[in-house]
């Protein structure tokens, strides 16, 4: 009897140790091997980053030149000015403008660059005597008698960030400083709105981050023109000659590239790297059988028809792009001699000036007649040689509004200077960094957002510590750019957003965040209980079995006590 | 606030290019029909072995299909897991047919596949619609579209409700299709997707869908199976199956310029002829289905705008400046000698050097000698000594 007891003792406390075993050790170790590894990203920084609040800054300079201010009022001059415009997007975006202004009068320097005989020789005198740094616009007042503009327009815009804006203001006695100011407001509005960025260009830049059909449809052709913002471009020059056998191009792209595309190249450095090569193919004709004119004795291309002339030949086109970047292609065609002269047609049937066309996020391509430079009866293969200014200025200019440079429509009265050779003017560059600085900046919070709301929801991604180091300095990187746009340092605020975009798409595309595996809680389950049921049943028993022998041991106790 | 803005802009807008003349609202008609510039295609045959034959072809008649509609290789993303064209079983090499009797050949001549064999897995499926590839992976091989590209998805093979199985040993199902597209959105690597799915039970692909801007259709519903078209008795195995056939034969009365829009499409395949009730799911799609044209998607029609603006660069008398540094010399270039035909041609026959007599030899003389020896005795071996 005392031998029973004992076992039973025995077999009790066996029982209860090895319950005790599977609880203490065996849960925590099996939570512990089955955990993905999840390295800590900073939430709390980036819960912020979904409500986005974004100020930008420009710095007005304004100069008043001699003529344009009564001795009184130039007395209260030097002064300032700070005019804030607030535009709620949606619900978790916001815009804040800010126009930090600063008056003051016209140095005797200035006086005298201002008294050139011509506006661009003004604005080149003036370049040469001030600095401005990147994102600031100067603004000269020239009284309204001067001669630099024609009577009709008012403002004139250089090739820096300067403007020439002939004043309206008649000098009337008595009128205070606050009147002059308040009466040129609405012209300066228009001249920054043209030289800085515009209300459309940076809403159309947040299109990342907003809800889809909110843009107007101009915004939304411009947005569909140039390139997203990318860290690199590949751009292809390409020569088609169908006809080897008449012609012999020449072609000196490496001299027109240096000269006309490497400067606007260089000039943009700072948002993106240019990568730029060159190919001839032959034997290359377009998809599109173009129709002979009598009247104009040529061949045409409709509008129409151009559509269908870029996919058979984009079939053929040789790409050297080793990366990922978008690629820009330039087509120079040269009609083979059946089918020369070859002129494009417009909408309205009338010839095209540039006789090229675009294709938006595609290129550009061109083409370009040489029946003019031999007669009937010469020796073919005729050697001809590409005039290159004239096919690098039509490149050039499709480029520009590939790479966002929108086409210059310029307000009635003002006088924009045409770019030229150095491709880009300085105030466009300006507003192409403002436009990129906050498409970067939407594309990066939108992008780490994302991807913390989907390491949250699916708890079986194993996040690796790389991620967690990108998407920290991500993090960083775009409060930085977000503080400098507030602060009005464009070039920082753009090497910031680009630094943010890279590491949050380096997160957000590492190859190790592919959840692959779905587990439905039933698949879980039946993984599971063939493992653990079996051993759980007999211990459960066994310390229910326990317990009611307790209780009744107790209730015994009990009973005997009573 | 501002979106009533937009669209009052917009309207206002439109009105007006109305009034303007006849050809400013068709232009804006044509520019503004579609918001994409540029189609991708990723198309996926998800079984092996030779009796899945008409998978295979379904696939490439649909890449036949979407090449011909000027959508260039550098844009689709071509997934066959099986080789038929090469097969051994394959009576005819090189070879893909879809119409008995070998009417067309849907291989051609300039196939270009992405992912073959076993490289077609669920893992490099999903990797390449989410972009999730290793930085090794080549540009064929990646799905680099932007916001404004309208992508065709095509999948065929072997499926249940609710799965799709990949060469005979792994599945993806139709949540883990539904996370990709999100993901996909959520990083606007699609302006709209369609969606195209030809296996049994087909329409349970679809059901789990809930990013915007997709539209999908299926061969068959929940329940049914997709049924095969027709074997060719010289190769032994059916050729296609039923929706991808009568597919094929709609868009091959597609030409790039044609209007034809996807109610059109829904009506492909009905009951009398599949067998199966092909089904479609358009409520996420925010374009009215009658007015998105079937090359949006299975085409590539590019916008196109005229230059208006040049830059002037000609100015006479000044030379092109360097911008490099000094001026590169033009030095010949000539081919390098790959094949060194006058070697070969004029080769005198090559000296052999002279090596000892290897193992086989050795061993037949050793036997020789000692069958000698053992026969007519040892004392003939001071003869050779």
């Amino acid at each position: 009897m005392a031998a029973v007891e004992v076992e039973k003792q025995r077999g009790r406390s066996a029982a209860v140790a090895i319950a005790a075993l599977v609880i203490a050790a065996g849960i925590p170790l099996w939570w512990k091997t089955t955990e993905t590894y999840r390295a800590w990203l900073p939430a709390a920084r980036i819960s912020e980053l979904e409500a986005l609040q974004l100020e930008l800054r420009v710095e007005v300079e304004v100069v008043f030149a001699r003529g344009t201010l009564s001795p009184e009022q130039q007395k209260k001059v030097p002064a300032s000015r700070m005019r804030e415009q607030q535009q709620q997007v949606d619900d978790k975006t916001g815009l804040k403008f800010t126009y930090e202004t600063r008056f003051r009068t016209a140095t005797v320097m200035e006086e005298d660059a201002l008294n050139q005989p011509t506006a661009a020789e003004a604005d080149h005198a003036l370049h040469t005597l001030t600095e401005t740094s990147c994102g600031s616009v100067v603004i000269y007042i020239i009284p309204e008698a001067s001669a630099l503009l024609p009577q009709d327009m008012r403002v004139y815009v250089g090739r820096s960030r300067t403007a020439l804006l002939r004043s309206q203001v008649a000098s009337v006695v008595g009128a205070g400083l606050p009147e002059v100011l308040a009466a040129l407001d609405p012209q300066m509005e228009q001249v920054l709105q043209t030289m800085s960025f515009n209300h459309q260009d940076v809403t159309a830049a947040l299109t990342d981050r907003l809800r889809p059909g909110l843009s107007t449809r101009d915004s939304l052709a411009d947005s569909m023109r140039a390139f997203k913002s990318s860290p690199g471009y590949e751009i292809t020059f390409s020569l088609l000659n169908p006809d080897p056998k008449h012609h012999q191009l020449h072609w000196d792209v490496e001299a027109a590239l240096d000269a006309y595309i490497y400067p606007l190249l260089h000039k943009m450095a700072p948002v993106a790297n240019f990568s730029v090569d060159s190919q001839i193919l032959y034997y290359a004709v377009l998809g599109v059988n173009p129709r002979y004119d009598a009247s104009a004795s040529a061949y045409t291309l409709s509008a129409d028809s151009l559509a269908h002339v870029i996919n058979p030949v984009e079939a053929r086109l040789g790409s050297n792009a080793a990366s990922s970047n978008p690629v820009l292609n330039f087509l120079l065609y040269v009609p083979d001699s059946l089918h020369s002269p070859l002129i494009i047609r417009n909408d309205q049937k009338q010839e095209v000036a540039s006789n090229a066309f675009h294709s938006p996020r595609w290129g550009g391509i061109m083409v370009y007649n040489v029946d003019g430079a031999y007669g009937n009866d010469t020796q073919f293969p005729v050697d001809i040689a590409i005039d290159m200014s004239r096919v690098m200025g039509v490149f050039l200019s499709q480029l520009r509004l590939m790479l966002g440079f929108q086409q210059t429509g310029a307000p009635p009265g003002f006088v924009l200077e045409a770019a030229g050779r150095e491709g880009v003017a300085e105030w466009e560059l300006d507003r192409l960094l403002w436009s990129r600085s906050v498409e970067n900046v939407a594309t990066a919070s939108a992008s780490i957002t994302s991807l913390a709301q989907l390491l949250d929801q699916i708890a079986n991604i194993v996040i690796n510590d790389n991620i967690a180091q990108q998407v920290a300095s991500a993090v960083t990187a775009l409060q930085a750019a977000v503080a400098e746009l507030e602060a009005g340092n464009l070039a920082l605020a753009l090497e910031h957003s680009r630094e943010a975009i890279s590491a949050s798409e380096r997160a957000f595309f590492d190859p190790s965040l592919l959840h692959l595996l779905y587990f439905p809680d039933d698949q879980k389950f039946a993984i599971y209980i063939p493992l653990f049921l079996p051993m759980c049943v007999p211990i459960l028993l066994s310390l229910l079995k326990i317990f009611r022998e307790v209780q009744q041991h107790r209730a015994e106790k009990r009973a005997k006590r009573d | 606030m501002p979106n009533i803005i937009a669209v009052v802009c917009a309207s206002y807008g439109l009105a007006q290019s109305v009034c303007d003349g006849e050809d400013l609202p068709a232009r804006a008609e044509r520019f503004f029909r579609s918001d994409h510039t540029n189609n991708w295609a990723v198309l996926v045959c998800t079984s092996r072995f030779w009796f899945n034959y008409r998978h295979v072809a379904n696939t490439l008649s649909v890449y036949r299909s979407v090449k011909r509609l000027g959508i260039p290789d550098s844009h689709i993303v071509l997934m066959l897991a099986d080789d038929m064209a090469c097969n051994h079983r394959n009576p005819k090499p090189a070879t893909v047919f879809s119409h008995k009797n070998m009417e067309l050949n849907v291989y051609g001549d300039d196939v270009e596949v992405d992912y073959r064999g076993y490289e077609v897995t669920v893992e490099n499926f999903l990797r390449v619609l989410t972009g999730r590839l290793p930085p090794s992976t080549p540009r064929s091989k990646r799905l680099l579209s932007d916001d404004h590209s309208n992508i065709l998805i095509y999948l065929t093979g072997h499926g249940g409700n609710g799965f799709l199985k990949f060469q005979d040993s792994e599945e993806i199902s139709n949540v883990e299709l539904a996370d990709a597209f999100e993901q996909m959105w959520q990083k606007r690597r699609y302006n709209e997707l369609l969606f195209i799915i030809d296996t049994c039970q087909g329409a349970s692909m679809y059901e789990r869908f809930y990013s915007p801007n997709l539209m999908a259709l299926a061969s068959s519903q929940v329940g049914e199976d997709s049924l095969s078209h027709q074997p060719d008795l010289a190769i032994g195995v059916h050729l296609m199956d039923r929706y991808t056939f009568y597919l094929l034969e709609f868009l091959e009365d597609i030409h790039p310029a044609s209007q034809a829009n996807m109610n059109d499409l829904f009506k492909v395949c009905p009951k009398s002829q599949c067998v199966s009730t092909p089904g479609h799911r358009t409520d996420l799609f925010q374009r009215d289905p009658g007015s998105v044209l079937i090359t949006d998607f299975f085409g590539s029609v590019r916008k196109v705008e005229i230059t208006m603006e040049t830059i002037n660069l000609t100015v006479p008398g000044i030379p092109l400046e360097r911008f490099g540094g000094e001026p590169h010399t033009e030095t010949a270039l000539a081919y390098v000698d790959q094949l060194p035909v006058a070697q070969i041609i004029h080769q005198k026959p090559k000296q052999k050097d002279w090596h000892p007599p290897d193992g086989f030899i050795l061993g037949l003389w050793t036997l020789i000698l000692l069958v000698f020896f053992r026969t007519y005795g040892i004392k003939h071996l001071k003869h050779i000594f």
